[in-house]
């Protein structure tokens, strides 16, 4: 008896009428996996740095996330204490080994600040994004000990800091920075594309919040985007 | 086939389904709104027909170089240190996935949604391990309490309301108080979160689908609204991927066009929630993650599909507009179907994957409207492969004898023109006269298939043939 992997393979040559060693064949699929072409780029995310910004906080909010915007990462830990306040949230965060959270001035709040993976009894986590993604408000995070997965979903409440730099009007542009980091045919072992909270609408399409990920999303955008290109 | 199916009775289940009155009222829920907040997604989206162009294309060139994308993505899981084992069978499939649990000694295994283990009839394999699977998925949790297959596949439990919900829960969750109250859908949410979320810090082994696998990188995605596909790949040690064939794509960029078409046309969302790429286990150094990552490749009946006429349904995305816009589905909901697979995608795949001698009822379940097709985010040709089973289930004289030689009658009349012609002139005026006074008819000899459920409308006019001849000569 064949190994199913062979058979399998045998089974599709076949069926395609092919040999599996032809060259234009071969040629094709290395070709495309070695240029990664491009598709066909919805316009409503290319904009200039500064409407950039403007499209993903729109988009983020239709998506049910809170977004504000400060000047600088100092601002930030003052940002996170008055969210939680605002919202009688306790005024506790959990947050990776992210060197731009570290560096943050947590010890001018009454924030009380711990550090790495959750194990579910954390209300409150803090992540810094990989990137942003305009044209639907989305937020881009990588695995790894800065900033762990199980803070993404394992609070209630996900706090998430992106540098307005960090914007970008639409995915492929955050995979070209991603290889950048990686090297081309890499990626790290979770990327989470987050569009607002977590939802259902399991149960007679009434769509609910807070289903089985963070009851809420409130995204910090820091600093102003470069101002180049309009 | 390790699922039970009931797709060879289709007509009694469409029978029962439509006189079923606690379905018909959820059914009457879902009609609208997924096809308007579709049709806005895509109003509000001028590239979104041309990313449908490039969704159809992709799909078609990666199915063209399968072979050659299975090996690329292969060598990169084994190069980030997953695991990927080809199965022809679900019963390959589900051996592949009892050896992984039995090597962890595995307990608890939760599970994110997937079709694929829905078509191995994983959940009783394990059981029978004893294994306890759990489904995390809401929909899917309030089903396999149920003991029911999913009715809709991104929507399981959508042919449920929420007092049956209700019932469900008070008879499972005995641990909570008597008294609590369960009357709103939030109520029910919060409790199954709560519920759930003890098993997700207690499994041993996390099971996910894939919406697709980039060979680019040897990635997994999975797309999901509630977050539970994460916390069930995330929390556990180990990590399995159910994947069948065709779900490869070649590059981020690929993937990234058929992510823009798909939330669009499942739920009307620009993106899910989360959008999740996995690449092998836990990495040095981090914190969290499972330490072993397994891909379990099914074929089951995939492989034969390419090259013919049923190619095409290799490249569906699993979106389920063509089940949200289905008159038939709305009037019979998923579960009359019989099998994994529901509404039109179903009618074409299941024939394919258990045989069109155990469901050729299925692509005869439809009017051939056509509104599957224009709303496939990858162009199915739906209908024309639904015309193309029912012209197998002819040729090997499947179909009933009353059914053939009708369509023997009417194939005499329709080679002979002036024949037809006269024949449908005099049948029209005929049943034209005797429905006059009420427009329609409550009862007919023959047709009570039709009259049972609604009226048939009187002829009213001339023939179409006649007024298409009319309207000729008036150019």
């Amino acid at each position: 008896m064949t190994a199913p992997r062979d058979d399998i393979l045998a089974n599709i040559r076949r069926s395609l009428g092919v040999s599996g060693a032809e060259a234009p064949r071969r040629a094709n699929v290395a070709t495309r996996l070695e240029n990664a072409p491009r598709g066909l780029i919805p316009a409503r995310g290319q904009l200039g740095p500064a409407a950039r910004v403007a499209m993903f906080k729109e988009q983020a909010k239709r998506a049910q996330a809170s977004v504000t915007q400060v000047a600088r990462p100092q601002d930030v830990p003052a940002e996170i204490a008055r969210f939680l306040r605002d919202r009688n949230l306790p005024a506790t965060v959990r947050i990776g080994a992210d060197a731009r959270l570290t560096a943050m001035p947590w010890s001018e709040t009454a924030l009380e600040v711990s550090a790495g993976r959750s194990d579910g009894g954390d209300p409150n986590a803090v992540s810094h994004a990989f990137g942003g993604v305009a044209e639907s408000g989305t937020l881009a995070l990588v695995s790894g000990p800065d900033n762990p997965t199980t803070l993404n979903f394992l609070p209630d409440n996900h706090i998430v800091i992106v540098s307005a730099v960090d914007v970008a009007g639409d995915y492929e542009t955050i995979w070209q920075r991603l290889r950048e980091q990686t090297g081309k045919g890499a990626m790290p072992r979770t990327v989470n594309l987050i569009t607002g909270p977590s939802r259902s609408a399991d149960i007679e399409q009434t769509l609910l919040l807070g289903a089985h990920g963070p009851r809420t999303l409130h995204i910090i955008i820091v600093g102003e985007p470069q101002p180049s290109g309009g | 086939m390790t699922v039970h199916t009931t797709s060879p009775q289709f007509k009694e289940n469409a029978h029962e389904a439509l006189r079923d009155a606690p379905l018909q009222k959820a059914l009457n829920n879902m009609r609208s709104g997924f096809i308007e907040r579709r049709a806005l997604a895509a109003a509000e989206l001028p590239e979104f027909e041309r990313l449908r162009d490039s969704a159809r294309d992709i799909k078609k060139h990666t199915l063209q170089h399968l072979d050659l994308y299975l090996e690329a993505y292969e060598k990169k899981v084994k190069a980030a240190g997953g695991y990927v084992q080809f199965c022809r069978t679900p019963a390959e499939a589900n051996a592949a996935v009892l050896s992984i649990c039995k090597a962890r000694g595995a307990r608890i295994v939760t599970k994110g949604k997937s079709m694929i283990s829905e078509e191995m009839g994983l959940n009783e394999a394990l059981i029978a391990q004893g294994i306890t699977p759990v489904e995390t998925d809401l929909g899917e949790y309030i089903i396999q309490l149920r003991g029911e297959i999913p009715s809709h596949i991104i929507a399981p439990a959508v042919h449920l309301n929420k007092e049956q919900v209700e019932a469900d829960f008070r008879r499972v969750h005995t641990h909570l108080p008597k008294d609590r109250v369960l009357t709103e859908p939030t109520q029910l949410l919060t409790e199954a979160r709560a519920v759930l979320r003890e098993r997700f810090l207690a499994a041993d082994v996390g099971i996910t689908g894939a919406n697709f696998l980039i060979a680019e990188t040897g990635t997994s995605i999975i797309v999901t609204n509630e977050g539970n596909g994460d916390l069930t790949q995330t929390l556990p040690k180990v990590h399995i991927v159910l994947a069948s064939l065709e779900k490869l794509v070649p590059t981020l960029e690929d993937v990234s066009q058929l992510l823009r078409v798909l939330a669009r046309s499942a739920t009307g969302q620009d993106m899910s929630v989360y959008t999740t790429f996995s690449t092998g286990p836990r990495r040095p150094g981090d914190v969290d993650g499972p330490e072993e990552y397994h891909v379990i490749l099914l074929d089951n009946g995939r492989s034969a599909m390419l090259g013919g006429e049923f190619e095409d349904m290799l490249r569906c995305i699993r979106c389920g507009a063509c089940m949200n816009h289905c008159p038939v589905y709305h009037a019979v909901g998923g579960h009359a179907y019989g099998w994994v697979y529901p509404g039109p995608m179903g009618a074409v795949l299941t024939p394919s994957l258990i045989g069109v001698d155990k469901a050729g009822h299925l692509p005869n379940a439809s009017t051939f409207c056509g509104r599957c097709e224009a709303v496939c985010p990858v162009r199915i040709p739906l209908p024309k492969m639904m015309r193309h089973w029912r012209e197998r289930e002819f040729a090997r004289h499947l179909t009933p004898a009353a059914f053939r030689s009708g369509l023997r009658l009417w194939a005499f009349f329709a080679k002979r023109p002036a024949l037809y012609k006269f024949a449908t002139r005099i049948g029209m005026g005929v049943l034209g006269l005797a429905g006059k006074r009420s427009g329609r008819f409550k009862s007919l000899p023959l047709a009570g298939g039709w009259t049972d459920f609604r009226d048939m409308p009187a002829p009213q006019g001339r023939t179409f043939q006649a007024r298409w001849a009319k309207e000729k000569r008036a150019r």
